[in-house]
């Protein structure tokens, strides 16, 4: 790891101004994806700005939905009793990132903001329709996942909290990865007022992204039998020494009539 | 105290220590003025090195020295020597090219080591060692086995022709091919044996002290035998008597074959830290040990068993490509020969044997032994061949393994593969492990599994290892440059308390209470006056090591040797202080008594008169009471058994669940059976890992694509089923306890266990043979083309 | 040189450490505390797990400046002042949940959590999951699993419930 210098701001707004000072600037949340990169060399920040006390960390249940600040851990998200009530697949999607250790580090808000397209978070924010609230505007979910690594973020942007509305159903399946355990594919199918919503990750050489033809079939009949036969092409999948792009999309299939069939 | 003799599951003295942070392992030792070296390694296959700029590194912050393989070279520093010489069949010897500690000239593999630099601090060593420029012009190269041997493959070493290393063969050829001839049957499998990365938890690490007063060299290192380093490293590489040098290693997180090896870093901060006068510690990145530390397996074979019409095996013919890659290890040349081609007779009665093994070299990580070494091979490669003969004879596999097992009778038995097996009874541990497998419910297990929609299947493995490496006369003749005795010291110490110094050494294995029972049975002394020493060359007199499951059977008997000796001695003793003939006097239970009396004297009223001889036979025995012993083995041991797997496959998703797992051998005599448990344990855990996870892939060119744990999958808690451990033993008939070792047979069992229950599963997909590791997407698409020709019947 | 205050097991610590300066660095280079290892650079191995405000964390996968002002536990700290061992660790012995002992510390570390955090029962299956982010190349889990389960009616005072699975 190369030496940097270190902040630890007691505000969101000093946080930014930190940010903003120096372009070389990063900031830290639970660590769990940036220690790992520094420690590899892979990226030489010159400012790391820790957000752990800027009070960006609670869950708040609201009428229909679930507001989760940024600092929330994965570990908090799991195990919450709002979540659990009110999106179970939510708090079960949390429940499935990494391992104990890194759930009791890492957080919703570095997890989006960082948009691994391994990660978990990305599939349940884009399929509930969630909204990103940042220190400069509010960002649909649909808007906010630019392609692998990439979001809507600017640099001194901050994610402050996420807000996922609830769902009529829910559910989230993931095939790990057997040694990094991040997503291969991860499907999460989400039933809602405003129709039916896919999102898959994992799979994408862009990242997280909607299921249009599942969306469609299931919007029309919510079962896992109206997606038996919709295939998913293999041109835009990952393929990689752990899975083809022809296996990625078969298991897109698989996962998503789980997640159908399982979903509460 | 309940019963802590040889059967009793004593618990483990070194667990306190380990269980509260005490273990003292190399990368927690630190001395005073100590520098760490970082070294720069090669990023690609195959290159000429051009030139190293040096410059920036020098000027980093806090860097004492870089130092280069010119350096080396300047200093007359040696190459890293093989310990093994195999001749060719025409009886040249093997090819054998420099294995410099840094490369000089050309880099041949991803991780071969460039360049060290040392500075004040871990991280400003990496900051200089990135500051170093290496031009490279880049070379062709190549990784795969059968490419390597292709006409115009490009050469890993200029002077190995068709980068051949040795081409060897074993068994009687014109045997085999009549055997063939006349045979009703013959069965044919290509199968490979996939490259493993051993990963023992603890990363290398070496520490180098140097004393300018009296010039003694201490390297502290994660080694499996520290007597072999200080004689190769000291003899070999830096030409430094054994006198000036001291080897220890400490507590050492797990070996598996991977450290018994002397490495590049080892050479190099003891040497580095007598050119600085300052200690030097290197301490492996986990990244830095997949590239450096030796990996395991890559063999590519042909097998063929030649049949009679009952199914009866007539001769077998087997042709292996095994992987060297870029250098040869300390051991990797008789890995493939050795302890593999010998092993191809298993615990049948085949009459032929013809085995070739061409070895390889490739612009990878230097191949050598991982936990079983050899015998793993050889084992998968049978039992999967015995598999596919019962379902292309229609015979049952379980009673074509009975039709062909060596009877009970039959010991010992002359292979035609040069071992002759003392003891073992194959049906013994085949029924034992049928039962509690419950084989015979297996087919209402199926049908309730594919009741819900999964494949079940069950496998059964029948093996036989050698271990106990071995008798040194016997190695000698095969190539071996060392000897492959053990040694043992025995002190009694005045007050009767003992303490061993033993050859062996402890990487997790437990000696600290295995030997302590040993003691304990054989000289009565309570297990908490047992001081079991090892991993020091200064403390003990020689040693050979801990690998080939070697440390009960060879280091055990020289201990039991060494309290013969001390137990005769005392006899002495304790008949000068009864007034008694020496005939007349027996030792049993800690105590000398005069038989037929009731005069007896306890073990450490005889050490105490040893060393305070004043009422002493002293013209006739020396004072003191310590003996030496070295033990060399008379036969290799012939541990064996079976193993059943039983796996359901998500035919949606092609993911393999281990349902159970049994596992029954025989291991001779059981000393601590918790011990023997955990040791089969670990190594079916790594078997099903070879078998279900892991692979080590190279592209074509030599890049390493599983190059850290994101990529090479450790089989976790989550992954293994609970397993079944049960023995049924025979004993060694010619080492003292009986024993013949349990470390590997966990990974020699078990793969073809669980691959023969993977191709038993998908048995109506028209399947003959899987390659390892049967992962889910290769089950899938073995799954996917089945589907049309099954739709099609 | 920046600095940072925390306790370790019980005692107060103010060191100086770089800021790029690991937890897992400043335990065992700073303070001494050799006895939670460091087993990969991917933070895949749990070798280093230790207990940061009561919570299982990998020490490897934080700086030392994050862990101001935190009560940290590690493997030195476990057992009672009178050297009794943790019922953990009494389990890990009893049913031979170790061989080489490197993972050792970072597994018992992470077991002690998983079993504190569920008062309701664990289920075999639930350890083994609970056991995702350790890695053991010794034992093959098997007598991890089953020490764990023992120690979970030590902890809790009372019987382990049959697991509904
Ligand atoms: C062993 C291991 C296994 C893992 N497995 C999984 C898995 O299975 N699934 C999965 O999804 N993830 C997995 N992860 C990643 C984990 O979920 C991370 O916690 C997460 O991706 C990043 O969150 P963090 O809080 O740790 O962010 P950090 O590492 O602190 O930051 C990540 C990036 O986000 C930026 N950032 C952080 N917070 C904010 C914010 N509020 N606003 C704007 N930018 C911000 C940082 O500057 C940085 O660029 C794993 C990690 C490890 C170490
Ligand atoms: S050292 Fe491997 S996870 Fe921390
Ligand atoms: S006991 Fe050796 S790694 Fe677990």
């Amino acid at each position: 790891m190369y030496d940097f210098a270190y902040q630890k701001p007691s505000n969101v707004a000093d946080a930014v101004a930190a940010l903003g000072a120096d372009p070389e600037a990063k900031a830290v949340a639970g660590g769990m994806t940036l220690i790992p990169v520094l420690k590899q060399r892979l990226n030489r920040p010159s400012v790391v700005v820790d957000l752990a006390k800027t009070g960006l960390a609670g869950i708040t249940a609201g009428a229909g939905s679930i507001t989760i600040g940024a600092m929330t851990t994965h570990a908090a998200v799991a195990h919450s009793a709002d979540v659990q009530r009110v999106i179970p697949a939510l708090a079960a999607l949390a429940g499935l990132i990494g391992d104990e250790q890194v759930r009791h580090r890492g957080t919703i808000g570095g997890s989006l903001a960082n948009n691994d397209p391994a990660a978990d978070y990305p599939a349940a924010a884009l399929a509930l329709g969630a909204t990103i609230t940042t220190t400069k505007r509010a960002i649909k979910a649909d808007d906010f996942f630019q392609g692998m690594f990439t979001t809507a973020l600017e640099p001194d942007e901050l994610i402050t909290k996420v807000e996922f509305p609830a769902a009529t159903k829910a559910n989230y399946q993931k095939f790990r990865n057997p040694a990094s355990r991040y997503a291969i594919v991860g499907v999460f199918v989400a039933q809602t007022a405003a129709g039916v919503r896919v999102a898959v990750t994992g799979a994408g050489q862009g990242g997280v992204f909607r299921h249009t033809a599942m969306e469609a079939a299931l919007s029309k009949n919510f079962s896992a039998d109206a997606i038996a036969d919709v295939v998913t092409p293999a041109d835009d999948l990952n393929g990689d020494i752990h899975a083809s792009s022809e296996y990625r999309a078969h298991l897109i299939g698989v996962m998503a009539r789980r997640a159908v069939a399982a979903a509460a | 105290m309940g019963f802590e003799g040889i059967g009793a599951a004593v618990r483990r003295k070194e667990d306190l220590r380990f269980l509260s942070g005490r273990g003292h392992y190399t990368d927690d030792i630190n001395r005073p003025g100590q520098l760490y070296a970082s070294i720069r390694r090669a990023d690609r296959p195959h290159a000429r090195i051009k030139g190293i700029d040096t410059a920036a590194a020098k000027a980093s912050p806090g860097v004492a020295a870089v130092f280069t393989g010119a350096d080396m070279a300047a200093d007359n520093i040696g190459g890293l020597p093989c310990g093994w010489q195999i001749h060719n069949k025409d009886g040249s010897p093997m090819a054998e090219p420099p294995h410099p500690v840094l490369a000089v000239d050309k880099v041949r593999h991803v991780g071969d080591p460039v360049a060290v630099v040392i500075a004040a601090t871990r991280q400003q060593a990496k900051d200089a060692a990135e500051a170093l420029v290496i031009d490279y012009e880049d070379l062709p190269s190549i990784a795969g086995l059968r490419d390597a041997i292709a006409p115009g493959a490009p050469l890993v070493h200029d002077e190995v022709a068709g980068n051949l290393c040795y081409d060897w063969h074993i068994g009687d050829k014109a045997l085999v091919d009549a055997a063939f001839a006349r045979a009703t049957k013959v069965v044919k499998l290509d199968l490979e044996n996939n490259r493993l990365i051993p990963n023992a938890m603890e990363p290398r690490a070496a520490l180098g002290d140097f004393d300018s007063m009296s010039g003694d060299y201490t390297l502290f290192t994660t080694s499996q035998n520290p007597h072999v380093i200080r004689l190769l490293m000291g003899a070999f590489v830096l030409h430094i008597p054994e006198n000036h040098l001291r080897v220890v290693a400490p507590d050492v997180g797990g070996g598996f074959g991977s450290k018994i090896y002397h490495y590049a870093e080892e050479a190099i901060v003891t040497w580095a830290a007598g050119k600085l006068k300052r200690p030097v510690k290197w301490t492996a990145d986990r990244s830095e040990s997949f590239m450096s530390d030796a990996h395991g397996r890559d063999h590519v074979s042909t097998a063929e068993m030649a049949l009679d019409a009952d199914g009866h095996f007539l001769a077998l013919r087997v042709s292996t490509l095994a992987n060297m890659g870029a250098y040869l290890s300390t051991f990797a040349p008789c890995v493939p020969t050795y302890l593999y081609a010998t092993l191809l007779a298993g615990v049948y009665k085949t009459p032929a044997i013809y085995v070739e093994v061409k070895a390889v070299f490739t612009n990878s990580v230097p191949v050598d032994a991982y936990r079983g070494a050899g015998r793993p091979e050889a084992t998968y490669l049978l039992e999967r061949l015995v598999d596919v003969i019962a379902r292309e004879t229609g015979i049952d596999r379980v009673e074509l393994r009975r039709r062909n097992f060596i009877a009970n009778d039959a010991f010992p038995y002359q292979t035609p593969v040069a071992l002759q097996y003392d003891s073992g009874d194959y049906t013994a541990t085949l029924n034992a492990a049928l039962k509690v497998a419950d084989y015979a419910g297996f087919a209402q297990r199926r049908a309730a599994a594919a009741a819900r929609g999964k494949l079940r299947g069950i496998g059964v493995s029948t093996y036989l290892e050698a271990c106990g490496i071995a008798p040194s006369a016997v190695v000698g003749s095969l190539g071996a440059r060392a000897g492959l005795y053990e040694c043992a010291n025995i002190r009694v110490h005045p007050t009767g308390s003992v303490t061993v110094f033993t050859g062996s050494h402890s990487h997790g294995q437990g000696h600290e209470t295995t030997f302590a029972q040993l003691v304990h049975s054989q000289l009565g002394v309570a297990m908490d006056q047992i001081e079991i020493v090892h991993g020091d060359t200064d403390k003990i007199p020689f040693g050979m090591g801990t690998y080939g499951s070697r440390s009960l059977a060879v280091g055990g008997s020289a201990m039991v040797k060494a309290m013969d000796k001390v137990i005769a001695k005392g006899r002495k003793i304790a008949a000068h202080l009864m007034e008694a003939a020496v005939d007349d006097v027996e030792f049993k239970d800690g105590k000398f008594t005069v038989a037929g009396t009731d005069k007896s004297r306890a073990l450490a009223e005889i050490s105490l008169a040893a060393y305070v001889p004043h009422n002493y036979p002293i013209e006739e025995l020396e004072p003191g009471l310590e003996e030496t012993a070295f033990y060399d083995p008379k036969n290799f041991t012939y541990p064996g058994g079976c193993h059943i797997a039983e796996v359901e496959i998500d035919p949606e998703t092609g993911v393999t669940t281990v349902i159970n797992f049994t596992a029954v051998d025989d291991v001779g005599r059981v000393i601590n059976p918790m011990i023997v448990e955990g040791q089969v344990q670990g190594g079916v855990a790594q078997g099903i890992g070879q078998a279900l996870l892991e692979a080590a892939i190279y592209d074509k060119s030599g890049q390493l694509l599983s190059g850290s744990m994101m990529d090479y999958t450790m089989p976790r808690a989550d992954n293994l089923p609970n397993i079944t451990v049960g023995t049924e033993s025979t004993l060694c008939t010619h080492n003292p306890l009986g024993v013949k070792g349990c470390g590997e047979v966990g990974a020699i069992g078990s793969p073809p266990a669980i691959m023969n229950a993977v191709v038993d599963a998908l048995a109506d997909y028209g399947v003959r043979h899987i390659e390892m590791p049967a992962t889910a997407p290769k089950l899938w698409s073995i799954i996917q083309a089945g589907r049309p020709r099954l739709a099609a019947e | 040189m920046p600095q940072v205050s925390l306790t370790v097991n019980g005692t107060h610590h103010t060191v100086e450490v770089e800021n790029r300066t690991l937890l897992v660095e400043l335990l065992r280079e700073t303070l001494g505390l050799t006895g939670t290892h460091v087993g990969c650079d991917t933070s895949q191995c749990g070798a280093c797990v230790v207990h940061l405000d009561g919570a299982s964390v990998k020490s490897c996968t934080m700086l030392a400046v994050q862990a101001e002002g935190a009560k940290v536990t590690t493997i030195e700290g476990l057992a009672a002042a009178d050297g009794t061992l943790h019922p953990m660790q009494e389990m890990f012995r009893e049913h031979h949940a170790l061989q080489c002992g490197f993972c050792t510390p970072g597994m018992v570390m992470s077991a002690v959590d998983l079993v504190q955090s569920h008062p309701e029962g664990l289920s075999e299956h639930q350890i083994r999951e609970g056991l995702e982010g350790n890695l053991c190349r010794c034992t093959g889990y098997h007598n991890i699993v089953k020490a764990i389960a023992a120690a979970w009616p030590l902890m809790h005072g009372k019987a382990l419930p049959v697991a509904a699975e």
